[in-house]
């Protein structure tokens, strides 16, 4: 009996915890594609500095994610690797229609832990390599970035049979630093902090534009984090650390 | 559900019977006398290796997944391995897939074909030395078909465990048709692009199989019981 009233009050405690905390400050789900990692984690510290609002990051592959929510899955806003895919939830009346805006655009980078690998393009065509890490190009738009550049470059069916996937991004930058593959096609936000080695930017000609959307989730449109944290990333605080990362931006998209 | 679908879903399922079946192959040649020792000595740190043979029941895939994407690659024993016929990396390769799996699905060989040995006991292989058999000989006319129950459930078990195999391939296997991407993968990827009778033809293949391995496993049970009784 002493037990039960023990887990009474305990659970009593816990409630009263709950309910004050959620009292001052809403929180929401995000998921995040992968390439967007260390930015989300920092622009998800100055909001919550600022709001209180307590957000639940996510990474992953944006098909995955785009999976998921159509099976229901409790995200308040995707923040994907490519407009595609928002622009499919919106179709689809999963998403907010006017919530879509790209918040940044981003950077395809051929990178080697080895500062003597990569001259650039030559470095592809010279092939002397014996792996090339790139992400699932039906699963993660830096993917079929890297496809689209191989493609551009005439190179795809020689260097085929070198290509390793990774699942997500992140995955494929991990292959490159544990040496296992000796490049391959990372996002430029990766490499920001110094990541060394040596790294050959591709030139926007080479591949469509990787304009990354986000969206807010029909099921959330109530949610005030939610809606809070969009507007945070259109402003000036949010776009400098955007930018600071290696993404360029949507000039349309700022407050 | 359409049944249209893609050809390229067989390629996995090929390869990944493969793997299984070279992985049971290695794991009874490995796993037999490593049971062998487990079952018969008297040493105090037997159960330590016991345990880590086990280890792998509680570990998660990803543990081993990372340890192995390390210890392959150029920087570890495999790179060196790899570097006896110009590669760089055991990552990424058939092989690699083999090494992780016999790791992984080692207890599932070792155990059954352990408890197989210890519950033959003492006496079969005293009476076979009383009439001058040598143990080699012992070994292989009496305790491996006396404990051959225990081998059976040992090769479907470890079989069976390799075919569902996932983290460990998702970590060190980088996704390669025809050479590392297996059925669990072919999966997660098919649902990931939202490609749903494909995920759902091999699904359900799975369930199939599964069903079976545990039935098999069952009614093998039930005639040792009934032998022994």
């Amino acid at each position: 009996m002493r037990l039960m009233r023990f887990v009474a009050a305990a659970l009593c405690a816990a409630a009263t915890l709950l309910t004050s905390a959620s009292a001052f400050a809403a929180s929401a789900n995000i998921a995040v594609a992968a390439n967007f990692t260390e930015p989300a984690k920092e622009i998800a510290a100055l909001f919550k500095a600022k709001t209180g609002h307590e957000l639940v990051l996510s990474f992953g592959a944006s098909g995955q994610f785009y999976t998921q929510i159509k099976e229901n899955a409790p995200f308040a806003i995707l923040l994907s690797a490519d407009d595609e895919r928002p622009k499919k939830l919106v179709d689809e009346g999963l998403g907010v229609a006017d919530s879509r805006f790209t918040y940044a655009i981003g950077k395809l980078v051929l990178w080697s832990k080895d500062p003597n690998t990569i001259k650039g393009e030559e470095t592809l065509k010279a092939n002397a390599f014996n792996k090339l890490s790139i992400a699932n190009p039906a699963a993660a738009p830096y993917g079929a970035a890297a496809v689209e550049t191989l493609k551009a470059l005439k190179l795809y069916d020689t260097i085929q049979p070198k290509i390793v996937q990774g699942n997500t991004i992140s995955q494929a930058f991990q292959f490159v630093d544990t040496g296992n593959a000796e490049l391959g096609f990372v996002a430029l936000s990766q490499l920001m902090p110094n990541a060394g080695g040596s790294r050959w930017l591709v030139p926007q000609s080479l591949y469509s534009e990787i304009r990354q959307d986000a969206v807010l989730l029909k099921a959330s449109a109530g949610n005030e984090a939610a809606t809070a944290f969009l507007t945070f990333l259109r402003s000036p605080e949010a776009r400098a650390v955007i930018e600071k990362f290696g993404y360029a931006l949507d000039p349309k998209s700022g407050t | 559900m359409n049944l249209h679908v893609s050809a390229d879903i067989w390629q996995p399922v090929r390869l990944t019977l493969e793997l299984a079946a070279l992985t049971t192959v290695i794991l009874m040649i490995v796993g037999t006398p490593i049971a062998w020792w487990l079952a018969r000595s008297r040493a105090w740190w037997k159960e330590a290796v016991a345990a880590l043979v086990a280890i792998p029941l509680v570990l998660p895939p990803t543990v081993l997944g990372f340890y192995l994407l390390v210890a392959l690659g150029p920087s570890g024993p495999g790179g060196a391995l790899a570097s006896l016929w110009g590669a760089r990396t055991l990552a990424f390769t058939f092989p690699g897939l083999v090494i992780g799996s016999v790791l992984f699905s080692m207890p599932f060989v070792v155990q059954p074909i352990r408890n197989a040995f210890e519950a033959m006991g003492e006496k079969p292989l005293e009476a076979a030395a009383t009439l001058r058999a040598s143990p080699w000989r012992a070994f292989w006319t009496i305790a491996v078909p006396l404990a051959s129950p225990g081998f059976l459930t040992g090769a479907i078990l470890g079989f069976a465990h390799t075919v569902g195999e996932f983290g460990v391939v998702l970590m060190i296997g980088g996704n390669i048709p025809g050479r590392t991407k297996v059925l669990s993968v072919a999966i997660f990827d098919y649902v990931e692009t939202s490609q749903w009778a494909e995920a759902s033809v091999l699904a359900l293949g799975m369930v199939v199989f599964s069903f079976c391995v545990i039935l098999t496993m069952m009614l093998i049970e039930k005639k040792m019981t009934r032998s022994a009784s």
